[in-house]
């Protein structure tokens, strides 16, 4: 039997993060920000980095993880925009505001792309942040990375999305899918 | 006035709400928060509230849930419930609607859109 997959493109995610980011930053936080051309990342690095790096898995016929990342300060500047209240510093407020700002970016990202390929379930953003860090990716597939600029400050919104292994061995097929996220490495400060 | 409850696993979106409701026109009394179903249920039993306002996606019992199970009680089933969540399919908005949701507001949202929704109930 055969039958035609519906498929996500570059351009599709491209486009839905877009939309969603700048719907998010004008209408919740009253910030402009400026979408740069798409970058794909396959490469494994592993480099020393700081900053806020939210993340947020999804789940259904396809699935995989979004994320957003931006400099600690870049954090409590969105922070203090969402809530009204000034931030200098990161804490449990600003930690708690990236991961909703995530959480809508990549929930509205999320409904667009249902309407090519069914149903998806959202995690609960998990936010990680410090200095000098290092990361690992441990991924198969691409990651596809939207860089924004708001004033002085990048943000990064990123998406890595295939089909479902689980759901294509119910159809016969087969295929693997290692979860991993990429932390971009321009995060410094 | 009615009392109202605040449904978020986020702290931001509990308090950018009550910002929202409290710089409003809307005659409100006490507002409560909760970050999940479970401690909305312990809110409903401790308050008399007159109009929730709840997200989807939370640990521990999601909106949906929460919403089906405020909407079976025999207490509680007249609460008028606005879902605010970034769950934009037909499907999902939906589902709520035949639950029981009054309302549904998806995120991002803006103050003015908040109001409009609320206005019938007072």
């Amino acid at each position: 039997m055969t039958h035609t997959d519906p498929v996500i493109s570059h351009q599709d995610i491209v486009a839905a993060i877009r939309a969603s980011t700048a719907d998010v930053f004008a209408t919740m936080l009253g910030l402009e920000i400026t979408a740069e051309d798409m970058q794909t990342e396959p490469a494994v690095t592993a480099a020393p980095s700081s900053g806020v790096v939210s993340l947020i898995g999804l789940a259904g016929n396809w699935c995989g993880t979004g994320s957003l990342a931006c400099t600690l300060a870049f954090a409590c500047r969105m922070a203090t925009h969402l809530v009204a209240t000034p931030y200098d510093s990161v804490n449990e407020d600003v930690l708690d505001a990236a991961g909703e700002i995530t959480n809508m970016i990549i929930g509205n990202v999320k409904t667009v792309l249902e309407e090519k390929v069914g149903p998806m379930g959202l995690s609960s953003p998990t936010v990680i942040y410090g200095r000098n860090f290092q990361t690992r990716s441990a991924r198969i597939h691409e990651w596809i990375i939207v860089p924004f600029t708001c004033g002085e400050e990048r943000l990064f919104v990123q998406m890595c999305l295939a089909p479902n292994p689980d759901s294509r061995s119910r159809n016969g097929n087969k295929g693997t899918l290692r979860a991993g996220f990429q932390v971009p490495q321009v995060l410094t400060g | 006035m009615l009392d109202i409850l605040i449904v978020d696993d986020s702290a931001a979106i509990r308090k950018i709400l009550q910002r929202v409701l409290r710089q409003s026109e809307i005659p409100i009394g006490n507002i409560f928060e909760a970050a999940d179903g479970n401690e909305a249920i312990a809110a409903l039993k401790a308050q008399h509230i007159g109009l929730m306002l709840s997200d989807i996606n939370m640990p521990n019992m999601n909106g949906l849930e929460l919403l089906s199970h405020v909407k079976s009680s025999e207490s509680w089933k007249n609460v008028p419930v606005v879902m605010v969540s970034t769950e934009g399919s037909q499907a999902k908005v939906l589902e709520a609607v035949q639950l029981g949701a009054a309302g549904y507001v998806r995120k991002p949202f803006n103050a003015d859109e908040i109001k409009e929704k609320l206005a019938k109930f007072f």
